[in-house]
Formats: C-alpha cells, structure tokens, sequence
C-alpha cells in the first residue's frame, strides 16, 4: 500500500499541471469568445466588410477633388420594427465626384403623439466601398429625438475617398431607423447612447 | 494475461458497491462508461423520436399531424439532442471504457471529476427536454440558434436552453480534461506518443478541440443571455450590433464541434478494419498528422458555413479554398483504411460490415461536402436539403455507425458474452439500408430546390419525401432490435474469450472477458 | 456530359422505385436561365463528376479487396503498413485536382460579385413572413405574401399547381436587364432565393447586402425563403416575373399611379357609405373564406362575426385583432398585409353588415394612428 501512495504524488502533481493548463485554455477561450467581438469590430473598421461605415470623419488634409471621375451614390431608408416614423432620403442619388465635400438631407417625422427618440444605423454596399465613404458630418452620429408631430431635414456630410477602387461607380448608403423608446426611459436611450458612440 | 489476472486476485480489490449508489457514488472508469453509453442511447431514441415526427409531418404535403411551430421545435430539439446527447456522450462514455484500458492504466486520472461530469448531463438535458413543455414551447430556432431569432424573437423557454448548454458545456470540458490527464499522464511504461493505438490519439485530438471550442460555445450563448435580459446589444442591429458576428463566433465553434463528433470514430474504424483485415493499419504515422492537421484546420474554415452572409470577395474565396483543402488530410485517412483491407485477409462480423459502410457512406458525405465548399456553387446548395443530406452523410455513417461498430467490436470485452451475430448483422443491413433510403435522395430534393427547415412543400418534391420518411422509420424501428441485441448479451450468450477477434491488436484484450471491476492496477509493460 | 447526367439519373431512378410519376423525379440542380446559374451548373457537374471519378477508383480498390482478399476463400493477409512513395503521391494528387477546381470556381466568384453598371435597383426587404419590393428609381413599393389559401395546406381542398410557391404580387423584372438587388430585414434573418437565377443572399436587419442577376428569358420563376425565420419560414415563397421591356414600363407606370392612388385614399374624407362598398371588396377578399361571405363563421375554428360582441361593442379590441390578430389561433395579424385604408374599410364593413348596423365608422386615420400607438 505505502508503494502505492508513493507512486501517487508525483503522478497526482502532473495532473494537477494538466488541469491547470487545461483550465487557463478553457478561461483563455471563453475570454476570446468574448474578445472575438471588438476584434471582429476593430477587423470590420480595418477592411469595411461588414458595410458599417465609421465615425466622424477628420480630414488630415483637404482631399484634391478629381473632377475627372463621377460615382453615384444611393440613398435608401428603413424602419426597424414597430418604428413608426416617416423616414426617407430628400433625395434618392447624387453624382459625385471623389474628394468633393456633399450634404444630403433625411427627413424624418414623429407621426404620433409622443415623444420618441429614433437612432439610424448605417450600412453601406458593396462593403468594399466602406473604407472610401467618410462622413464629417451625420445624423446618425447621435440619437434623435422628436416631439410630437415634429418633423425635421436631417444633415449628412460627407467625401468619396479619391482612393475608391476604380471598379467601383455606385455606393448605396442605407440607413435603418430604430425606436429607442420614448425618451422617459432614460435608462434605456442611455445605454443605446453607449453603445451607439463605436457605430456612429 | 494469466499474470494480470493473478495481481487482481492479490490485490484484493472492493467489488462495486450494492444498489442505487453504486451508480451515484461511482468512480469506476466502467461504470461511469457504461453510464455515458445507456444515457447516449436513451437520447438518440428520443433525438430519433422527434425526427420521426419530422419525417411523418413531411410525408406529403400539406400540413397533418404538427403545427409549423412545433415543427420547428422539433428540429432543433433534433439536432442539439443528437449533437450534445447522443454522439458527443456516446464518444465519452467510449473514452471511459476504452481509454484505461488501451494505455494499461488502472482507471480514469480523475475519477471523482468523472462521477461529476457524467451526471452534470442528465441534469442538462432534463432542463433541455423541459422546455418542451413550457409557455411558448421549446427553442424553435434551429440547433444553430442564429441570432436575432433565438435572442430578440425567441420563446420565453430560449433561458432555460441557454442554461442547459452551458452546464453540457461545462461536463464536456470536464471529460475532456480527464482524457486528457489520462492520457498524457498514465500511459503504461514504454507507451511512446507514437506506440499509442489511434483511438487514443484521436481522443487526445478531439479533446483539445472540445477545450478550445465548448468555451467560445458558453461564450456565445452569455452573449445572447446578456443581448435578452441584461440590455446589451451584441447581435442587435439596432443597439450597434451584429447579427452576422453571431454567425461568426457560432462557427467558430461549430465546425470544430463537427470534427469532434467524427474524429473518436476515426480512430475506433482504424482498429477494427485492421482486425478484420488481419493486417496492420497501413500508414499509422499518416493517420496521426492526417488527425491533427484536419483539427488544425477545422479552425479556419469556419465561415463557409455562411457563404450567403454577403462576405466581401476575398473573405469567400480565403474559406473557399480552406474548406477545399481539408479534403487532402481526409482523403489521406480513407486511402489508408482502403489499403489497411487491400491483400488482407478479411471477413465481415458486424463490427467490420459497419466500419466498410462507415467508409463508403463517409466518402459520399464528404464527396458533397468538397461540393459544399465550392462558394459558387454553395449558392445553390445553401440551406437546402443538399446540405441536410451531406451532413447526415457524415454523421449518421460517420458518427452513428463509427458507434455502433465501437459497441459491437467492445461488446464482448464489456459484457464478457458474444453478442447475437445473426441479428446484429440484421441490424446492420436495415440500419443501412433505410439510412440510404432515408437521406440519398436529400440530395435529389436539395438539388431541386427544397429549402431545409420547412414543414411543409411544394408538390414537386413529394414523391423522394415520401421515399425518405419510409427510410427514416425503417432505420428508427431498427435501432430498438439493437437494444435487444445489447440487452441480450449482457443477460448472456456465448461466453467470450479475453480476445474474440483473432485480428485484434492492442491492451484491452489482454484483459479477461468480462473486463473485471478494476483492470491494470500493476501497469503492463509495452515493448 | 449533360447528356450522361441524365442517363445516370433516369438509370438510379429507375433503380429507386417502380416508377410512379416520371415527371415530377426531379434529381439534379435545373441549369436555369441565368450566366450564373447556367455556370454554377456546369462547375456543379463537373464537380460531381471528378467525385464520382475518384469513388470509382476509391472504391473500386475496395470491393476488389472486399471480394477477392476474403478469409472465407483462404486470403492471407500481407504485412505491408508504408509505403512512402504512395503515401506521398496521394496527398499530391488530390492536391492538384483542387487546384484545377479552385479556377472555374474563382472565375465564377468573381463575376457574381461584380454589381456594378446595373439597370435597374431593387431593394427586397425580408418581413415575417412576407417580403417587400421597394422599386428604388420608381418610388412604389408593394409586399408580396404567399397566395396559397389556408385550406390547400390545411388538405380541405385540392392542392393547386403552384402549391406554396405562389403570390399575390410577384416581382416583376424586364429581361436583358442587370437587375441589382438591395436586400435587408426588418425583423430577423431572411435569405431570398430564386433557384433559376443562381441568386440566394441573405436578408439581415440592420445590414444592407447586394447581388443581381440578368435573365434573358421571360417566364415566371419561383424560389423561397432559405433561412430559417421562425413559424412560418416555410410559408413565404419568392415569384419574379421576368417581362418583356415594354410590358416592364407600362407595368412600372400602373404600379406609380396606383401607389399615388393609395397615398390620396389615406388622406382623402371618407363616408360611411364609400367605407362599406370598398370594406365588402375587401372583405371578400381577406376574410371571407373563414367567417364566411354572411358573416356567421365556422365555429369552433372560425367564430361568427354576424351579431358577435366584439363587432357590436369592443371597438378597441376589434381593430386589435384585424390589425394584429390572435396568437395561437388561425387568425392572422393583416396590420402590413392591407393598406389603413382598407384595413378601415374591413372593420367598418364588419359592424355594419348582416344587420350589425351599429352605424360606427372608422377612418383610415384612425388606423393609422392607432399603429403608431403600439
């Protein structure tokens, strides 16, 4: 029996370091599980794959418009479920040429009888172009709110890079509109404002 | 042998303990197996169950015996009962009997573990089964739970679901520490990582696989726990986040998981079609880097489960050709067994006939799954009754059979009586042909257009549902004659010798027949 | 090559089955009407044909074995477990025949992502369970549900040709066209799929994706929701139609009137008498099938409207039900599936008829107010 006990501890001490070992890869995993989704986020900001264009734009240095080329962009508008407001583009396209500064306009309207905050999340095709699309300046940077009945033209700025691939001649920017919920729930639009910041 | 049989007598063991608590309180490597493999089978009746009613409503169409709601609970019931309780544990219980004895150590390295990870999973699948019967009935979202179906727009039950995956998840992590203390740390003295049978090997594999995935797995079901009750916004579009990002992180996990439930079998068809050849394995070496670069790669191919998402161009065609080259470390272990059978001297017991179709039916499957991964093509395929059949393919011959040819090969060694050959082989052929029956014309309706997951069809493909229902019940009524067979041997039969396949190389037959209660307490030298 | 396909495939059905109806053994993936799909066939092909190249030689090794390597016939087993040489050449071989397939594929990728120069832009939007068409240069949209009625599927009358695969507003598109499609989701994931274009891509919320197509020849085709999105997944069926370019815009031109037709019926005074005609159409329609032309139902199922409570009294709770339906019952929710205005016109219509006359009226307005209400 002794010979046995003494068999046992350095054995037991060697699956004390595989548990150990096999522990901090299951932590290690779970942790990367949780840390795949700013990677994924900072990877979509890097290659643009996944359409969602990014934050405010800061132009370095003012772009040199290239008179030479023209690219149209799209503009399409959605409500996401149970959104009520009237939500499209003023216009539906505009030419532009790359490193030209242009302002759009969304208009939008609170139908009901309430107060309501609304929060748009873009999304450009092809997801290839998302790199080249920045905005200095838009609606969807912050949450809107409408008293009711109100309604209001909405402000987009923004510059096709002079980079854009040459294949590519139409951008289409498509904004989905969300019901943040009324604006009592101070919670609640507090956490989407959070949240919303990354996106723009 | 007769030396291991006297240090038994010596060592003056306990036998197991009388009544309820044996099975309770045991830390036996056997009982614990034992335990694994009548729970296995008990959840591939009931996972089998639920197809039946899939394949009665989808006899013809029109809607008859289910609503399209139940319907949907019942494929994904299906699948995740298959998945996580039927073959994962099926492969565990296995690893339990098996492990020990083919690397000559007296049981489990962490037997007490071993007790608690066994018995996590009723508990697991007891929450699991029941939300069948609760408010809004059970997860209706497919076994992929792709978000915002099973977060935003899932029944109030999608909580308890959640919960039982994590607690599956922490009982797979758990055995496959053990197997992995087991098999690195108590191998016989002289049993080099490269003298270790392949069954062990594909076990040491497949358990690293369950330690890297089953994390991100638990990972991704907080998430979407957090996304219902804690107002975060991970794969809500509309809080900033990312239905697509949840596709990702599944299959981060998925497809490893799809390996893990396929590699055991590898390792166990190797043994048998060597025994039944009477010839060594050909290419061992090959077999063992053909494991381990199919669960390397099995890492980075994840997205061609999502060819369809709208991936730019260059993401598709990086999986693309990943996907496709996962077909060279495959084809390598199928020209292996090929040649392990060429000039041997065969015969076909009933391990052995299922092992052969394992290798054909398998091909076939992976046949369409080299289809599957061409991204054009899989436009086509995408969500089809094509890729219903391809996965089945692989699964039911695959990993279904790999099981059956496990038991029947080990059944002697377990019970210490040969099971009924006559019947098994019935068993084998029914089993064989209604699964063909079953799911080979899949292909066709997939081909033709029949979306998956539906419960009901146009009038087109009415003709091979109704060929592939009347497989499916044959196949499902012929699992219960392999519980009698099972039953049967263990009440008795022929008594077995210590090795009842004249072929058969390794330590488990160097044991007596029935494997006694405790096994290799003095540990045999390999040479 | 296609020639062999299609003898294969009346060889195995022929194997399969004593032979019923030839006509609806439908085996192998249609090459369809687009460039696309007709390559996506032929890569489809020629891949099936490499597998069943290399099962032939695979398995033909085995069966030699299985057969002539038999104990039973006294084989005795050879000793060999490596061979370097051979092992080498069979991880090469496969190698390169991926190669050779990863170059047809490739080409055909690159093609089906290029959307640009598109004639015509279509943005789809997946719904449960329905999807709109929103023609963006056009400013009409309309939704498409599937057409089938309940008691086909419910085998209380004969399934018709189209079973499942019908709609009410198909999708229409000129031929020779690029077609671009926008595709999003309102509500959870969707995938549009038309099997004869070779087109599927998924619908997601919040996201926007894209793919086209261009078919040469005109017809109807028809395709179906490939992603699982909950109950009814089964149940929203894609029908394109694909016309003529001259039948296109005059179709474009009816579609404009009638969409600035509906905006001016939203906003336009209506009587009760205008509300009733349009609400009998409508109802005929819509509800008629299950409560019945005279209102009395088919109890259990199908309640009575004829002197019910709640058409007499609850007005709140009538508009509730018409609007949103009842959960667990076949009564659907016809909120998005009719216009306010009709929507109004059915309510009005159902308090007033077989001798309701509670002479209560509501307004399109109404309606509309009391969706933005929930």
């Amino acid at each position: 029996m002794s010979e046995q006990t003494g068999e046992k501890t350095p054995e037991r001490k060697s699956n004390a370091r595989v548990i150990g070992w096999c522990l901090s890869g299951v932590v290690g995993m779970f942790a990367f599980g949780f840390a795949l989704v700013p990677l994924y986020e900072v990877f979509c900001e890097i290659t643009g794959i996944n359409g969602k264009t990014g934050g405010r734009y800061e132009a370095s240095a003012t772009q040199q418009v290239d008179e030479n080329r023209t690219v149209t962009v799209q503009f399409l508008a959605s409500n996401g479920p149970g959104m009520t407001w009237k939500f499209r583009p003023v216009v539906r396209s505009v030419q532009v040429h790359p490193g030209e500064s242009v302002t759009i306009n969304y208009y939008a309207e609170n139908p009901t009888d309430q107060p309501m905050v609304g929060q748009a999340v873009p999304s450009l095709a092809p997801s290839e172009g998302t790199l080249f699309f920045h905005k200095t300046e838009c609606f969807c940077f912050n949450q809107q709110p409408l008293e009711a009945g109100e309604s209001v033209e909405m402000p987009l700025i923004f510059i096709v890079d002079r980079d854009l691939p040459e294949h590519i001649t139409k951008l289409t920017l498509s904004y989905t509109l969300y019901d943040q919920g009324k604006q009592a729930e101070v919670s609640k639009s507090d956490r989407a404002q959070t949240t919303t910041n990354n996106n723009g | 042998m007769s030396a291991v049989a006297d240090t038994h007598t010596q060592d003056h063991h306990h036998g197991p303990a009388k009544g309820i608590s044996r099975w309770l309180l045991t830390t036996n490597h056997k009982d614990i197996g034992s335990m694994y493999l009548i729970f296995s089978f008990a959840m591939f009746l009931l996972g089998g169950s639920m197809a039946m009613v899939i394949r009665a409503e989808l006899f013809q169409p029109g809607l008859q015996i289910v609503e399209p709601e139940f319907f949907n609970q019942m494929t994904t019931m299906h699948g995740l009962i298959m998945v996580f309780g039927a073959v994962m544990p099926a492969f565990v219980g296995l690893a339990n009997w098996m492990l020990p004895l083919m690397v000559g150590a007296p049981d489990m390295a962490l037997p007490r573990m071993n007790n608690w990870s066994f018995w996590l999973l009723p508990c697991a699948f007891l929450i699991l089964v029941s939300t069948l019967f609760m408010q809004g009935g059970a997860p209706d979202f497919g076994w992929t739970f792709y978000a915002p179906l099973s977060t935003t727009y899932g029944p109030p039950s999608t909580t308890f679901f959640i919960f039982a995956v994590h607690i599956m998840g922490v009982s797979s992590i758990m055995g496959a520490i053990n197997v992995i203390a087991t098999i690195l740390n108590m191998r016989a003295p002289g049993m080099t990582l490269m003298k270790m049978p392949l069954f062990v090997w594909t076990w040491l594999i497949t358990a690293f696989l369950l330690i890297a995935v089953m994390p991100v797995l638990a990972g991704v079901v907080t998430m979407m726990l957090m996304d219902i009750h804690f107002g975060t916004s991970f794969f809500d579009a509309s809080g900033g986040g990312d239905p697509v990002l949840f596709q990702h992180v599944f299959w981060f996990f998925g497809h490893p998981e799809v390996y893990i439930m396929i590699l055991p079998a590898f390792g166990a068809i190797s043994h048998i079609v060597s025994a039944f050849s009477r010839k060594p394995l050909f290419g061992y070496a090959s077999m063992v880097y053909a494991v381990g670069a199919i669960a390397i790669m099995s890492f980075m191919v994840w997205a061609h489960h999502m060819f369809t998402v709208g991936m730019p161009l260059a993401g598709q065609l990086f999986f693309m050709y990943a996907t496709m080259l996962i077909a060279v470390p495959t084809g390598v272990k199928v020209f292996n067994w090929v040649t392990t059978m060429f000039r041997g001297s065969l015969s076909f017991e009933a391990p052995m006939l299922f092992s052969v179709a394992f290798i054909i039916l398998f091909t076939i499957g992976g046949f369409s799954g080299l289809m599957l991964a061409i991204a054009p093509a899989d436009f086509q395929y995408h969500d089809t009754y094509f890729v219903v059949a391809h996965f089945h393919y692989v699964l039911v011959p695959g990993a279904i059979f790999g099981i059956f040819a496990s038991a029947y090969f080990w059944l002697p060694k377990w019970t210490g009586h040969m099971y009924d050959e006559t019947l098994a082989k019935t068993h084998f052929w029914l089993s064989f042909i209604g699964m063909n029956l079953a799911f080979f014309p899949m292909h066709f309706l997939g081909l033709a257009g029949m979306p998956r997951r539906i419960p009901d069809y146009a009038l087109q493909f009415t003709d091979f549902n109704m060929i592939s229902s009347i497989g499916a019940f044959m196949f499902g009524a012929t699992q219960l004659l392999f519980l009698f067979i099972v039953v049967k041997c263990v009440k008795g039969g022929k008594k077995a010798p210590a090795k009842p396949w004249d072929g058969a190389e390794g330590l488990e037959w160097t044991v007596p027949s029935p494997a006694p209660y405790h096994t290799f307490s003095t540990p045999p030298e390999v040479k | 090559m296609r020639v062999h396909a299609k003898r294969a495939v009346a060889l195995a059905a022929g194997l399969l089955l004593p032979v019923t109806v030839m006509a609806d053994w439908t085996m192998n993936m249609s090459p369809g009407v687009t460039s696309t799909s007709n390559q996506i066939f032929s890569l489809h092909m020629t891949i099936l044909w490499i597998c069943v190249a290399i099962g032939v030689i695979v398995f033909g090794v085995m069966f030699w074995s299985i057969f002539a390597h038999r104990k039973s016939r006294g084989a005795k087993p050879a000793n060999f477990h490596e061979n370097t040489v051979v092992e080498v050449l069979w991880t090469i071989i496969p190698l390169a025949i991926l190669v050779a397939m990863a170059i047809p594929a490739t080409a055909t990728l690159v093609e089906m992502y290029d959307t640009t120069e598109s004639d015509v832009d279509i943005k789809i939007t997946g719904y449960q369970w329905r999807w709109q068409y929103e023609y963006i240069d056009d400013d009409f949209s309309f939704f498409s549900n599937m057409s089938t009625p309940r008691d086909q599927i419910r085998n209380r009358q004969a399934k018709g040709e189209h079973y499942l695969l019908e709609v009410d507003n198909p999708l229409v598109i000129p031929v020779g066209k690029k077609v671009r499609f926008l595709l999003t989701a309102n509500d959870v994931i969707h995938s549009w799929w038309v099997p004869a274009f070779g087109v599927k891509k998924d619908a997601i919320p919040g996201f926007i994706n894209e793919t086209w197509t261009r078919v040469d020849v005109p017809g109807t085709y028809r395709g179906q929701c490939t992603e699982l999105c909950g109950k009814d997944h089964g149940f929203m069926p894609v029908v394109v139609k694909a016309v003529p370019e001259e039948e296109y815009n005059e179709w474009v031109a009816e579609q404009r009137e009638m969409a600035e037709m509906e905006r001016q019926l939203t906003e336009k005074d209506w009587t009760l008498d205008e509300l009733m005609e349009r609400g009998e159409r409508a109802y005929a329609t819509a509800c008629a099938s299950c409560h019945q032309a005279d209102g009395t139902g088919l109890p259990p199922a199908f309640p009575a409207l004829k002197g019910s409570q709640m058409a007499l009294e609850d007005m709140e709770g009538h508009i509730d039900i018409v609007v949103n339906g009842a959960p667990g019952t076949a009564m659907q929710a016809f909120g998005n599936q009719l216009s306010e205005v009709d929507l109004a016109a059915v309510i009005t219509y159902e308090r007033n008829a077989w001798g309701n006359n509670t002479g209560e009226m509501v307004t399109p307005k109404e309606i509309f107010d009391y969706k933005n209400q929930q």
